[in-house]
């Protein structure tokens, strides 16, 4: 019986953990771009503008929700939740802390995480053709180009750690890092998986498909109040996944010497997140043909390299597997 | 690469500089003093309206916002009677300033006056005028000027020579 009710705290804690800190995010990005851009952010709503999040909320509900007329309902009503549920869906198989973690052992943890970022390319693809607008869907193919073309070198660039870790299940990979973090062995791995990440969440410096002064507002530019807004909280809700995967894969999860784990495995996650607002705070966007090339012909021949060279450093160091 | 990673430490650094934004109402901004903010009417050193009702404010305005009525007191001074700016039409130029040959009507570094209602932006003489003498202090325009009023007739101005009687240049 608490064995069950010990379950089902550890799936409501971690999924409203997650929308909080979504939500969160949103301040927390207005306030660091702000800050790099010397003036504050919101600071009026609550103490430090805090519940800006809570102000936003409420507008984007008391707007209307207005369907294109020719757009395709089922589909359009349905977009958006593809999005918001598939990046909420990857977090089953992050280990938090060796107590808390929906899943305790699935030895095809990162396989499952690949195949969840594989299926938010549904909801942004469908949901630029159900909007029956020539921006939408122009933003929607884009964007399914895009994140294609990036999760074809996050998988191989995740092969680095799993040949290290000997394991797809995320707590042996946590586990197999006690020692040294996989960031020491595996940099490039970890810089092509990071931008791939980011690639992935259609995030600056990547998000032409929603880019505001490019495609009017790209694939949802025909969605309105909550709609939109389960858009905007997949997309910030993808940060806090590709933020928790780096710490889990490359930083060594809840590793740490004093603090508490879960303190430990916020603070990489919280870092990480700073590092993606940095990137939108700091980085030009490159034009489209400029990020697929990049893709294709640098990102991908890296990835293949880095394979190649960390598969020869362990058959050097280790000798072949003899079985 | 490296020039990403540049543009990174670059921006990162601005984290540590000075915020330029004023928190209003917090912190007020920085005016100065000929600033063409609020409309005002100003008073003689002595305490009377400068105001002689000369219509050249009402002329020079481009939008037409100041409406005014003269009238003259027994001792032959002239003041409006009435004086209205509206100033949901005023444009805050400062033409009128200029063309006011008394000093009377002057524009001073204040910003604030939001109202609800568009009919509470019509401003009336008693709204406009104010217990000073505004932005110049020692200026008095019936003292120099030439008009007969009580307490002083034609030549006993200041700087004023006294009328010549012309029969008297004849040869």
């Amino acid at each position: 019986m608490t064995e069950t009710l010990a379950q089902w705290l550890n799936v409501i804690g971690i999924l409203v953990c997650v929308l909080t800190i979504a939500a969160m995010l949103t301040w927390a990005e207005r306030r660091l771009l702000a800050l790099w851009q010397e003036r504050y952010g919101p600071n009026r709503v609550g103490p430090f503008g805090l519940l800006q999040p809570l102000a936003d909320v409420i507008k984007l509900m008391n707007k209307e929700d207005w369907i294109p007329p020719m757009a395709d309902r089922p589909v359009f009503v349905i977009a958006p939740a593809m999005a918001m549920v598939t990046a909420m869906a990857a977090f089953v198989v992050v280990p938090i802390t060796p107590r808390i973690g929906i899943v305790d052992r699935l030895d095809i943890g990162l396989l499952f995480f690949l195949a969840m970022t594989a299926l938010t390319v549904y909801g942004v693809a469908v949901g630029g053709w159900a909007s029956n607008s020539k921006y939408s869907l122009l933003g929607g193919v884009r964007s399914a180009a895009q994140m294609i073309s990036y999760e074809v070198f996050m998988g191989l660039a995740l092969m680095g750690v799993v040949i290290l870790a000997g394991s797809f299940d995320l707590r042996q990979i946590v586990i197999a890092q006690q020692g040294l973090w996989y960031a020491v062995l595996q940099p490039v791995g970890m810089i092509l998986f990071f931008v791939a990440g980011v690639a992935g969440i259609h995030r600056l410096p990547f998000d032409l498909p929603e880019a505001e002064n490019e495609l009017v507002a790209g694939f949802h530019t025909e969605y309105s109040s909550m709609k939109f807004g389960m858009f905007f909280v997949g997309e910030y809700v993808g940060m806090v996944l590709l933020a928790s995967m780096v710490t889990v894969l490359y930083l060594g999860g809840w590793d740490g010497p004093l603090l508490p784990p879960i303190l430990w495995f916020l603070l990489k996650m919280g870092s990480i997140l700073v590092l993606l607002v940095l990137l939108r705070a700091a980085l030009p966007r490159p034009r489209y043909d400029q990020l697929m090339a990049m893709g294709w012909k640098i990102m991908l021949p890296l990835s293949l390299l880095n394979l190649m060279a960390t598969g020869g450093a362990l058959l050097a160091i280790k000798g072949p597997l003899t079985s | 690469m490296w020039s990403t990673l540049r543009s990174l430490w670059l921006v990162f650094r601005f984290g540590f500089r000075r915020r330029v934004t004023v928190q209003y109402p917090e912190e007020q901004p920085y005016l100065p003093p000929r600033y063409r903010g609020r409309i005002i009417l100003s008073r003689d050193p002595d305490g009377e309206e400068r105001c002689v009702s000369c219509y050249l404010c009402a002329a020079a305005c481009p939008v037409d916002c100041i409406a005014l009525q003269k009238t003259e007191d027994g001792s032959g001074r002239w003041y409006p009677e009435s004086f209205r700016i509206n100033f949901s039409r005023c444009i805050f130029c400062g033409m009128c300033e200029e063309a006011c040959p008394t000093y009377a009507i002057q524009l001073i570094p204040d910003f604030e006056m939001c109202e609800y209602d568009r009919q509470e932006l019509v401003y009336e003489k008693e709204d406009l005028l104010i217990s000073g003498t505004g932005k110049y202090p020692g200026y008095s325009f019936w003292r120099v000027a030439g008009k007969a009023i009580a307490h002083k007739d034609k030549g006993e101005a200041e700087n004023e020579s006294p009328p010549v009687d012309v029969r008297s240049l004849l040869p």
